[in-house]
């Protein structure tokens, strides 16, 4: 065989590897969103909602709502390992690391600007900034996902962008947003897309 | 080398790539992700049925038709002799 076509031959064999390898992680993109998770961590949400609207300062507000934000995120991240796990999906797969990369740089950047907020006293915004940045993290990891999931993270936007106009209704709006988005989305994940 | 002749067509490798990722895909799911359209994807689907390769189950969903993809054990094993054949043909021009 001439060199020439010897290396085509492989080019092409790597090509298919490439391809299939691309279809078989967008084909999991749809499934490791997990929908029990999320409906866990929407539970986590609404009852945040509910301790925070009764906390005595702001400080403890951010506290209680922080502890709830590190509780749902590791519940999120136990429920996609699992789920990937019953599919025999790999965790570190090119679906869930789109996913991951797409989703942590919002979360970094709301993280820094809350202690950046809240080192300067300034809590008023804080709902706006969690929803926003977090709908924008959840609309671009859910690009490759289903449906639901950019929805999710576009009602979540729309949310912090209600929580600019309206800041005293900030911690309603959490509770809308992380407590019943998360629930909703989450069921409609799991009914349709492998729990 | 033979390649497996059914699923080197690429749509039909695509199909069976998918299901392999994930435990079902709905038809419209499937045109999303592979760009196919309605009637190129329902031809190549139909071959694989008919191989054997993938299953498909048809309901509603409310009032909206729903037709559900999983691939099967047969299909399973064609796409692991394909990937097989790849890598063999990759080690074998490595070593020329």
């Amino acid at each position: 065989m001439a060199a020439g076509s010897t290396a085509n031959l492989k080019d092409r064999a790597e090509e298919d590897l490439r391809f299939i390898r691309d279809a078989m992680g967008r084909g999991a993109a749809f499934t490791c969103v997990p929908g029990r998770g999320g409906v866990a961590m929407g539970a986590v949400g609404a009852v945040a909602a509910v301790l925070a609207s009764r906390s005595g300062s702001p400080r403890a507000w951010l506290a209680l709502w922080v502890a709830a934000g590190a509780l749902a995120f590791g519940i999120g991240v136990v429920a996609i390992l699992r789920k990937a796990r019953r599919f025999d999906h790999r965790p570190a797969g090119s679906a869930a690391r789109r996913f991951a990369l797409a989703l942590l740089p919002p979360l970094v950047a709301g993280a820094a600007l809350t202690a950046a907020l809240a080192r300067a006293g300034s809590y008023t915004f804080l709902p706006a900034v969690w929803l926003l940045f977090y709908g924008c993290g959840v609309v671009g990891a859910g690009v490759s996902s289903v449906p639901v999931v950019p929805a999710f993270g576009g009602a979540l936007v729309l949310l912090g962008l209600a929580a600019l106009l309206w800041p005293h209704a900030g911690n309603a709006l959490l509770g809308v947003g992380f407590g019943a988005g998360h629930v909703a989305s989450g069921l409609i994940v799991a009914r349709k897309h492998g729990g | 080398m033979r390649l497996e002749g059914l699923i080197h067509e690429r749509l039909r490798l695509g199909i069976v790539s998918a299901l392999a990722g994930a435990p079902s895909l709905t038809f419209v799911e499937l045109k999303a992700i592979l760009g196919a359209t309605d009637g190129n994807l329902s031809v190549h689907a139909r071959r694989l049925e008919e191989a054997g390769y993938i299953s498909c189950t048809k309901g509603f969903d409310g009032r909206v038709p729903r037709t559900e993809f999983r691939l099967t054990e047969d299909g399973r094993r064609a796409l692991r002799r394909y990937l097989d054949h790849l890598e063999a043909l990759i080690e074998a021009t490595r070593k020329r």
